[in-house]
């Protein structure tokens, strides 16, 4: 009894787990074999080159696509077998800034609360403080087909909290901000961190995931080739930054055909 | 099943109707420019109030004993206000005016056709007793809109012939086309073409769907529904819904714009219920074909184009274009829902039939099966193909 409450409290723990997981598109090996596990609580940096395999393997984990190979368990929920469980848990900031532009700010945020079962006066609050949040406010009467290019990528993050999920799956939430806009998105995800969120987040900024992340997996060509805190990596490959790292270990890999 | 996510994504799809320009264009615009111009043109307001007529032919090949029917027929084809009729001894001279363009129309009453007459009346409850026979007519496919008019009419003033002025439709021995009980003197043009716009504007509705899913597929978002809790059920549940409801907005506003131009459809409240019923029914149809568009179409430019492979036949074989086609190409209009949409509307508006009649009641029954089966097949194709 005793041994079940350890492996309970085990499962718990852990948000993400999966094991040999791969994708396959026809001849291409999107992920390979990943084998990686998140910490409920932890900030977790996935980096790559692009068509390293970061979006496929968020895409696996959220329900999107069904792996080829192996297995993977979003807060303890298999997400083949219980996907409608998994979505409860999560919120997805997706790569593109997918909104309603004939919607404004606020509706398209108040669409998706929605569509998580948000009781009204739930949704108001959150909607209410996350806009206040990330600024837009003022903006959130306005449709999002009128708004900047940073404008829309933070309502895309909004809509993708706005219930507050357990964890988020943030890919690339920051490109193409200005550094403002950059760096206020930083404070927030910190913020989400110590609400005690587990989160992944995919980003091609160096410089964010060494801020940011607790620890970073560097995946290419769909395999896992690096896995630790961005201070244990820079102290394995003696590099004075991630982006050595990044670099030593991606551009290696082009050097000698890998 | 959790309805406060369906009505989100209903609410959603009614303010992209009344925000997107293009959407609002082709579903609310549309239909109304389209019966404004055509009731102009040839409704009450327009052409319509002016003593249209129709040249026709007309052959008495009856010389029996009981002709006095065939005399009958001729007075009352005579009298009509719409037609003006002129005799011909013999068919050829009549076909030979016809194909030069002098007259629009060429019946011939046949040999038989007080004996037939004379049967039915002496045992009007025993068809095996009946002389069946058939009135030959002859139309010039030239002319687009006396193609349309002329036939029911013909079967108005036979009906009128046979039965008197006010008796019900019954089955015949006397073979023209379907039962009606048009008061001819009083239809314009666009009387007969309301009933296939009804159908017209709806058919659009492929094109809004294909597109809106083709965009939203562009844009991400399906993927980002699909991240969230909602079920494919209550997604297509509420894209059915909001159809349904365009369609009827749509109904709405055709009976309305029809309405201001002085179209008065001989029907009641419960008739135009049912019409209300057939073109929601067909929205279905239309949802089922702008998903299979939005299926094989990679943008929502080619989804534009790909959505008139569904609309063009329903337009041309199933709508108020379809009388002036070809035989074959009337026979391929069976084959579309739109046509049991217009066929079901004439009946209703056009010939004053009951809503629980057997034309109506058949076209219902083909219209809902037709639509529940393309809204399946294109929610299964979508759902296997089209999502990414």
């Amino acid at each position: 009894m005793q041994n079940h409450n350890h492996i309970r409290k085990k499962v718990r723990e852990t948000a993400i787990v999966t094991d040999n997981l791969t994708k396959r598109f026809e001849d291409i090996v999107a992920v390979d074999e990943l084998s990686i596990q998140v910490d409920k609580g932890e900030l977790f940096g996935l980096l790559g080159p692009n068509g390293a395999g970061k979006t496929t393997t968020i895409n696996i984990l959220c329900g999107l696509l069904e792996p080829t190979k192996g297995s993977a368990s979003v807060g303890g929920y298999d997400v083949q077998k219980e996907p409608q469980k998994v979505k409860e848990l999560i919120g997805v900031c997706t790569q593109e800034t997918a909104v309603y532009p004939f919607l404004t700010g606020r509706e398209n945020v108040e669409l998706f609360g929605s569509l998580h079962a948000m009781s009204k006066q739930r949704l108001k609050k959150n909607a209410d403080d996350l806009l206040e949040k990330l600024g837009l406010t003022e903006d959130a009467k306005r449709r999002v087909g009128k708004y900047s290019g940073g404008m829309r990528r933070r309502i895309n993050l909004i809509m993708a909290l706005v219930n507050d999920p357990e964890i988020a799956f943030l890919d690339e939430p920051t490109v193409a901000m200005d550094p403002q806009s950059r760096h206020a998105v930083w404070d927030f995800i910190v913020g989400l961190k110590k609400q005690g969120k587990t989160i992944v987040l995919t980003t091609h900024y160096m410089e964010e995931a060494e801020e940011l992340c607790d620890r970073v997996g560097i995946i290419d060509h769909g395999k896992l080739i690096a896995l630790g805190s961005p201070e244990q990596l820079r102290k394995k490959f003696d590099a004075g930054n991630l982006e050595e790292v990044f670099i030593e270990l991606t551009g290696r890999r082009i050097r000698e055909g890998i | 099943m959790l309805f406060q996510r369906v009505i989100a994504l209903t609410k959603k799809d009614f303010k992209r109707l009344i925000r997107d320009p293009a959407t609002g264009f082709l579903i609310v615009l549309f239909p109304v420019i389209l019966t404004l111009a055509f009731g102009t043109s040839f409704g009450a307001i327009g052409g319509g109030n002016q003593s249209t007529t129709y040249q026709i032919g007309l052959v008495n090949m009856d010389s029996g004993p009981y002709s006095q029917w065939a005399e009958n027929l001729v007075g009352n084809l005579t009298t009509s206000q719409i037609l003006k009729v002129t005799m011909y001894s013999s068919n050829e001279t009549a076909q030979t005016d016809l194909i030069q363009g002098n007259i629009q129309a060429v019946i011939v009453i046949p040999h038989d056709f007080g004996e037939s007459c004379i049967s039915f009346w002496n045992a009007p409850t025993n068809p095996r007793l009946w002389v069946n026979t058939t009135i030959p007519l002859y139309l010039d496919s030239g002319s687009i809109f006396a193609t349309q008019a002329i036939p029911p009419i013909i079967q108005q003033v036979v009906a009128t012939t046979i039965y008197g002025e006010f008796s019900k439709p019954l089955a015949t021995p006397i073979q023209i086309g379907s039962p009606s009980m048009v008061q001819a003197s009083r239809l314009t043009m666009f009387d007969y073409m309301a009933p296939g716009i009804f159908a017209y504007a709806a058919i659009f509705l492929t094109m809004t769907v294909a597109q809106s899913f083709t965009t939203d597929r562009e844009n991400g978002l399906l993927r980002r529904i699909n991240t969230t809790p909602t079920t494919p059920a209550e997604f297509m549940l509420s894209q059915t819904i909001s159809n349904m409801i365009l369609a009827l907005i749509q109904v709405a506003l055709v009976f309305t714009m029809a309405h201001l131009v002085g179209y008065r459809p001989s029907c009641d409240a419960s008739s135009l219920a049912m019409a209300f019923v057939i073109v929601s029914i067909f929205s279905l149809c239309n949802v089922g074909f702008g998903l299979v568009t939005a299926t094989v179409a990679k943008s929502s430019g080619a989804a534009t184009g790909l959505s008139f492979v569904f609309i063009m036949p329903q337009m041309f074989l199933g709508t108020f274009v379809g009388f002036a086609l070809s035989p074959t190409a009337q026979t391929a209009g069976k084959f579309v829902p739109s046509y049991y949409v217009t066929d079901a509307l004439t009946s209703l508006f056009l010939r004053g039939a009951p809503i629980l009649s057997s034309t109506v009641l058949l076209d219902l029954t083909v219209v809902s099966a037709s639509s529940i089966a393309t809204l399946l097949i294109g929610i299964i194709l979508f759902g296997r193909y089209g999502k990414n």
